[in-house]
Parts: structure tokens; C-alpha cells; sequence
């Protein structure tokens, strides 16, 4: 079941992009944190609307916008990992046979947030 | 942020051709988005300065506010921000 924070996100970036190809991977499981969290994510989005954001900077600062309620410094997003293209470059990275693989390995964590199965 | 937050993070980048800030230290990553950063760099052979943002809250919060970017790892060459994790996989695999 996706949790609010993952409907947030979805909306939020369906409402801003219209994507043409959207994913919100919860990927908090892979991570030092407790089952069910939604600390960790990574959202593909492919638009149009990323069309005049030319640098990977831009086109990642409009998805911050986006978001910056979730990863604000209060806020329950702790990382963010962001594929955002247009839909040229998503149809020539499909026909290249590349798809998207998970975020490098967790490293144990900072210590900041509650730890997986701590009572 | 403090005034001295502020310039120390603003020395860090302006002082040095490369710096990232991250979490933990180049031999102890403490994060694998900061740890991809690090590898990239060395394998490269670029050479860098590591700030470890776990050892500061202050530059921690600060340097998001800084950069106006949410996540750490960020990476700055030549006193300009060139992003965090993802950017540089990107354009080391271009």
C-alpha cells in the first residue's frame, strides 16, 4: 500500500509535470530505517515541461521546487534520488535497453533518524 | 544561518577547486549517495576537499540553504555547485 508521503509526491509532480512516465519508488527499505517508513525515494519523471531546463541542475531544481515541503529540513523525505528527462531522452534510454537501477547501498545512516526494528 | 556559518561554508567553496560536502569521510562514507560521489572522484583521480557535514549541524543546515539544495552530497567545482549523487553518476557515465 503507498503511504501519504508517496501520494504526496505523486500528486505534487503530477500536478507540476504532467509526466508522460512518472514513478515514486519508495526505497526507505533499503535503508537503516524502521519497516514502512517513507524516508527514502526516487521519482522518475518524464515531461515535456522539461524541455527548456537544458542542465541536469535545472531540470533536478524544478523537481526540488516541486517537493520542497517533503524535503525541507522538518520535513519526512531524508533523501531524494531524480531521473528527469524529457520524453526524447527517456524513448532513446529505453531503446538503448537501459532501465533505471536502484540508489547506491545504504551505508548504515547518520545516525538522525530511528533506526530498522529499534523498540 | 550565522554570519560565521555562512563564510566558512563560502571560504570552503571559494578556497578550493573541489569540494564536496558530505556525509562522513572519504575513507568512512557514512551515506552510499556521498560514498558514489567520493568513488567517482577517485577513480577519476580528481583531487578534493571533504567536508563532513555529520560533524557540524550547523554547516549541515547551512549548506542546503547555501546551495538551495535539500540533499547532501553536493559537489562544487571551482566555486560553482554542480550537484548532488545523481548528476554526478550522470555525467560521469555520459
Amino acid at each position: 500500500a503507498k503511504g501519504p508521503v508517496s501520494e504526496a509526491i505523486a500528486e505534487k509532480l503530477t500536478s507540476a509535470f504532467s509526466p508522460v512516465h512518472l514513478e515514486v519508488r519508495n526505497e526507505s527499505h533499503m535503508h537503516n530505517v524502521p519497516t514502512g517508513s517513507e524516508t527514502h525515494f526516487k521519482v522518475i519523471v518524464i515531461s515535456d515541461k522539461f524541455k527548456d531546463a537544458r542542465t541536469p541542475i535545472k531540470r533536478h531544481r524544478l523537481v526540488n521546487d516541486t517537493l520542497k515541503e517533503e524535503v525541507a529540513a522538518d520535513g519526512p523525505v531524508h533523501a531524494l534520488s531524480i531521473v528527469a528527462m524529457t520524453p526524447e531522452k527517456w524513448q532513446a534510454k529505453l531503446e538503448k535497453g537501459e532501465a533505471v537501477g536502484p540508489s547506491p547501498n545504504c551505508r548504515g545512516g547518520d545516525g538522525s533518524l530511528p533506526k530498522r526494528n529499534e523498540a | 544561518m550565522s554570519d560565521d556559518v555562512h563564510t566558512s561554508i563560502d571560504n570552503a567553496v571559494k578556497g578550493n577547486d573541489v569540494l564536496l560536502f558530505m556525509k562522513g569521510t572519504p575513507t568512512f562514507p557514512q551515506c552510499g549517495f556521498s560514498s558514489v560521489v567520493v568513488q567517482v572522484l577517485d577513480y577519476l583521480g580528481v583531487e578534493y576537499q571533504a567536508v563532513n557535514v555529520l560533524e557540524n549541524q550547523d554547516v549541515r543546515e547551512g549548506v542546503k540553504a547555501y546551495s538551495d539544495w535539500p540533499t547532501i552530497p553536493q559537489l562544487y567545482v571551482k566555486g560553482e555547485f554542480v550537484g548532488g549523487c545523481d548528476i554526478v553518476k550522470e555525467m560521469f557515465e555520459a
